[in-house]
């Protein structure tokens, strides 16, 4: 009976030539091929081909000196620097925009998404223009507009705008006080530190509260207070030190301090205004995905309106929302890039501009840009498939 | 920005797939029948469209005077504007077959690049303008200055170099565009503006009120700008070089393109050999016999290109200088034609 049984299950046996499994790998081999022969003949041709033209080739470059300067970097660099460096500075520079902006815009999208769904006409209303005017108007245009405002609604230097005597907005950008810890401020540091974990374990006692008690513990305002408070009193207690370097006017600028350029302020914000139109539309859908049964169904447990949209809606429109959402976290990194056209020194005014027109090595660095920028997305991309995995629908 | 990003990547891409032979761009040329010629996005003086749309300018001059020794025809020559930051990728990727566009002649660029620089159209050098206002009278009393430059330039560099050298701290503000530079520096966003001491003079004639704003008179580099050619093509790397030599040889000797007709009766073999009469020193470049009459004849001599274009007597007001011919105490100075 068994043996009977299996030799039904066995498909008959096709002959090699028609076998759908050799026959897929033979396609497959072949699309490989065909895909590697491509490479090899546009490696070699370019190579010849530089040859050619004589031109040097080669990425030695990095270790020759840059002698060109930078007006924003976030490690020390000078015209003695190495085009390495360069490369660093300009890679942190578009990392900084885009982590900056990537927080900022989810944390306005997410507002001005569940404000188009408010019930209040005027503000939902007003949402909806702020989306449909922005997100149908180029991002380059917007920038070199948000770039103008600031040059021209900003006064100049010796106009400045002056606060607390020590934040100062001109056309030049923002200077504010730049602080100097000494080594007894590392103990606010630990204590931050000690309050971070203090935060965790507070969240872990709240939850087992509620689930032994019923009454609920509010964590969110708790650990805001316990995060603040606790390196506060440190402080006070370890002396009070720290002194700031305020800007000052000296001569044409504010010296001193820490200064965000213009050209900063400018792709900043148009960064974040135009995504956070995208991202609003997206949390939008997202929330109307899921079901109204959902809504009552929270309604009918006697939720209040935030409990209802922080535990039941918003968890179940995420799962819609992430794949999206993760396509403007790319977006807006790959538009940063649109950096060089106002000024800002991210990794293609700095690299793809500057440094390949003073070596001259066009392909190895318009290579290696489109390398960074594929890497970033990557890593993204990576981090936001394992989120959503996370918050998947698990079932049951 | 955009298109910036699409020229660099297509350069890019057409030096992995083109497969054409750099050699022969004057067969190419004659057989397209014009000559494209790589300028600036608009400096006046040098190359900007004037009010018919027609492109003039030093640089122009010379792609004219190119396309006269060919075609004898000044106006076979079609344009390409080019950022700084463009152009050389548009030189090596065969979109342009010269480029007549400012560009400073330094050792790296004519070693690395696999260029060639014929020779110096324009004697420059760097300098800086500020506003009247601001008092400034030297660049030594630029410490903390906010810098306007475009980047990719040699000035780029230059700039890091003074202020480096003169242990002054400034922040440089680099634009990509020539006109973005421009419009920052009279925003307010910069103190300072700086680029090859014509160049401000051409951007500053463009200025509602010119009188503004001060060109210092202190020069910090050596600028000498030059046509460039793709290194490789020796044919046409001499029509290029030769056009240049013929254009100084003619004001030496005396040729304008008023004269030019009464003189291709001269009694000077030197004037003679130039003009075609005696000899025929065109063939060896691969042209006519008369080309350097043909030059002459519908571009001028370099004087008349010079002041026509950049003179006392147009909008930038420059003097000769060290651009003066060689007899007069300047620099152009051309091999004579034996």
């Amino acid at each position: 009976m068994a043996d009977l049984r299996n030799n039904h299950n066995l498909a008959p046996k096709p002959s090699f030539f028609n076998d759908p499994k050799i026959r897929s790998i033979f396609y497959q081999l072949v699309v490989m091929a065909v895909i590697i022969a491509f490479v090899y003949v546009v490696a070699t041709n370019t190579a010849a081909n530089l040859a050619a033209q004589n031109k040097s080739t080669g990425f030695d470059f990095f270790l020759q000196p840059a002698s060109f300067d930078i007006n924003f970097t976030l490690i020390p660099f000078d015209r003695t620097s190495y085009y390495w460096e360069a490369f660093v500075v300009g890679m942190l520079n578009t990392l900084l925009v885009s982590v900056i902006g990537v927080i900022f815009a989810t944390l306005l999208g997410f507002m001005l998404g569940i404000a188009r769904l408010s019930n209040n006409w005027i503000i939902a209303k007003l949402a909806m223009v702020y989306v449909e005017i922005i997100r149908n108007i180029p991002l380059l245009l917007q920038l070199f507009f948000w770039y103008t405002v600031v040059l021209k609604a900003m006064p100049g230097v010796k106009n400045s705008f002056e606060w607390f005597g020590g934040f100062v907005l001109n056309n030049r950008g923002f200077s504010f006080p730049k602080p100097m810890p000494d080594e007894t401020f590392n103990l606010v540091f630990i204590a931050f530190f000690i309050a971070v974990i203090g935060a965790f374990a507070l969240k872990y006692w709240a939850r087992k509260r509620l689930e032994q008690t019923g009454n609920r513990f509010p964590v969110f305002w708790a650990s805001i207070g316990l995060l603040i408070a606790f390196p506060v009193v440190v402080w006070l207690i370890s002396g009070a030190n720290l002194a700031f370097e305020t800007p000052e006017l000296k001569g044409f600028n504010y010296k001193g301090g820490l200064t965000l350029p213009s050209e900063f302020l400018a792709l900043v914000f148009g960064l974040i205004i135009y995504t956070t139109a995208f991202i609003a539309e997206i949390v939008r859908s997202g929330i109307v995905a899921v079901d109204k049964g959902q809504t009552e169904a929270a309604q009918s447990l006697g939720l209040k309106d935030g409990d209802r949209l922080r535990l039941v809606i918003i968890p179940q429109a995420m799962r819609v929302i992430i794949p999206p959402l993760t396509s403007q976290f790319l977006n807006l990194t790959k538009n940063s890039s649109l950096a060089a056209a106002i000024g800002y020194p991210d990794l293609v005014s700095v690299f793809m501009q500057t440094t390949l027109n003073q070596t001259g090595r066009a392909v190895e660095i318009v290579f290696i840009t489109m390398m960074v920028y594929l890497t970033l997305s990557l890593i993204t991309s990576v981090f936001m498939n394992w989120y959503n995995a996370r918050v998947a629908m698990v079932e049951r | 920005m955009k298109n910036k990003i699409v020229t660099i990547a297509l350069s890019a891409a057409m030096g992995l797939m083109a497969t054409t032979a750099m050699a022969g761009t004057l067969e190419d040329v004659v057989a397209k029948g014009y000559v494209q010629c790589g300028v600036t996005t608009g400096v006046a003086g040098f190359a900007l469209p004037d009010a018919d749309n027609n492109w003039a300018g030093l640089d122009v001059d010379y792609c004219k005077a190119l396309a006269s020794a060919i075609f004898n025809d000044p106006d076979a020559v079609r344009y390409t504007p080019l950022n700084s930051s463009e152009r050389f990728a548009a030189m090596s990727s065969g979109e342009v077959d010269l480029l007549s566009r400012v560009t400073t002649w330094t050792m790296s660029r004519d070693t690395q690049l696999g260029m060639n620089f014929t020779g110096t159209m324009f004697y420059d050098g760097q300098g800086f303008m500020v506003r009247k206002d601001s008092g400034i009278t030297s660049p030594a009393e630029l410490s903390g200055a906010a810098v306007c430059i475009q980047t990719g330039t040699t000035t780029e560099l230059n700039a890091a170099d003074y202020f480096a050298a003169n242990n002054l701290d400034y922040n440089p503000v680099v634009f990509v565009d020539r006109d973005e530079v421009v419009k920052a520096y009279q925003d307010g966003r910069c103190d300072v503006y700086t680029t090859d001491a014509s160049g401000l003079a051409a951007n500053r004639s463009g200025f509602a009120d010119p009188s503004a704003h001060v060109i210092l008179d202190e020069i910090i580099s050596k600028e000498p700008l030059a046509p460039v050619v793709r290194q490789g093509d020796d044919t046409w790397f001499n029509i290029a070089r030769w056009t240049y030599f013929a254009l100084v040889n003619a004001e030496e000797l005396g040729i304008t393109s008023a004269n030019v007709d009464e003189m291709l009766g001269s009694d000077n073999p030197s004037v003679k050999r130039l003009l075609g009469v005696e000899g025929d020193f065109g063939a060896s470049l691969g042209l006519s016999k008369d080309w350097a009459y043909q030059i002459v004849k519908n571009v001028g001599n370099y004087g008349e290109i010079f002041e026509r274009n950049v003179g006392v007597n147009t909008p930038l007001g420059l003097e000769r200088g060290v651009n003066a011919l060689w007899t007069n105490g300047g620099l152009q100075y051309a091999p004579p034609i034996r």
